[in-house]
């Protein structure tokens, strides 16, 4: 049973993967990322989204994971708003037989969900704040799958 | 024909607009036509022309600059996204 929610409020790491864990008998290994907001010159971060695309986005990039590989259960949770360091922004699980197909799945996940998921991240710094360019690299990691 | 522009983040900021319903010139057929349109209506909307890397959606989707557009479509412009 795969979940996709896009949400303000915090997720709960441990039942979100005993729930991947417990998805099927046949599952083997289960790998999850956490995004965090990065501490020192940003105070805070805030996450705008685009209702109803944002949803789409992920369900399409949920879609073409369970397409390329066998995957037994996936959960893609982001949260929008102003979120502090430290606190979580997003969380990729993915549980399968073997571990090859959780960690490619869940990279693929994440890098592809940081190009085409339409969220946009405003950061609070002393200086002010300021909206966050997309990277360079980021864009070459989505161009790998 | 009429569509639903919506603009996002920096973007949205820089237009001080958050999106307009917009009746269109028969002229404009595609997003990108669109965006061209819309960019060339003076000052303040010319940075929809000046942006660098603007991406767009249709109906909730990723489209390119020939995606077609029609009636009641909900086309939506913004910088490159940053979530995760």
């Amino acid at each position: 049973m795969d979940v996709v929610r896009v949400q303000s409020e915090d997720f709960d790491v441990g039942a979100e993967s005993e729930r991947l864990h417990r998805a099927a008998d046949e599952v083997g290994g289960v790998v999850t990322f956490i995004g965090t907001v990065r501490g020192g010159a940003v105070r805070a971060m805030t996450l705008e989204h685009y209702p109803g695309m944002t949803e789409r986005s992920l369900e399409t990039l949920v879609e073409e994971a369970r397409r390329r590989w066998s995957l037994a259960a996936v959960t893609v949770i982001h949260r929008f708003g102003r979120l502090l360091p430290g606190e979580r922004i997003v969380f990729v699980g993915v549980a399968s037989r073997h571990r090859a197909e959780a960690f490619a799945a869940s990279e693929f996940l994440i890098d592809r969900l940081k190009t085409e998921a339409p969220f946009w991240k405003k950061e609070e710094t002393e200086e002010g704040a300021r909206w966050v360019e997309a990277k360079e690299g980021d864009e070459d990691r989505a161009r790998r799958w | 024909m009429v569509v639903n522009v919506l603009y996002f983040a920096a973007l949205r900021d820089v237009l001080s607009s958050e999106g307009e319903r917009i009746p269109l010139p028969e002229t404009v057929h595609t997003v990108g036509a669109l965006r061209t349109y819309l960019g060339s209506r003076g000052a303040q909307w010319a940075p929809l022309l000046e942006w660098q890397n603007l991406r767009c959606a249709r109906n909730r989707s990723l489209c390119g600059w020939d995606e077609p557009v029609c009636d009641g479509d909900e086309i939506a412009f913004f910088p490159p996204v940053t979530g995760g």
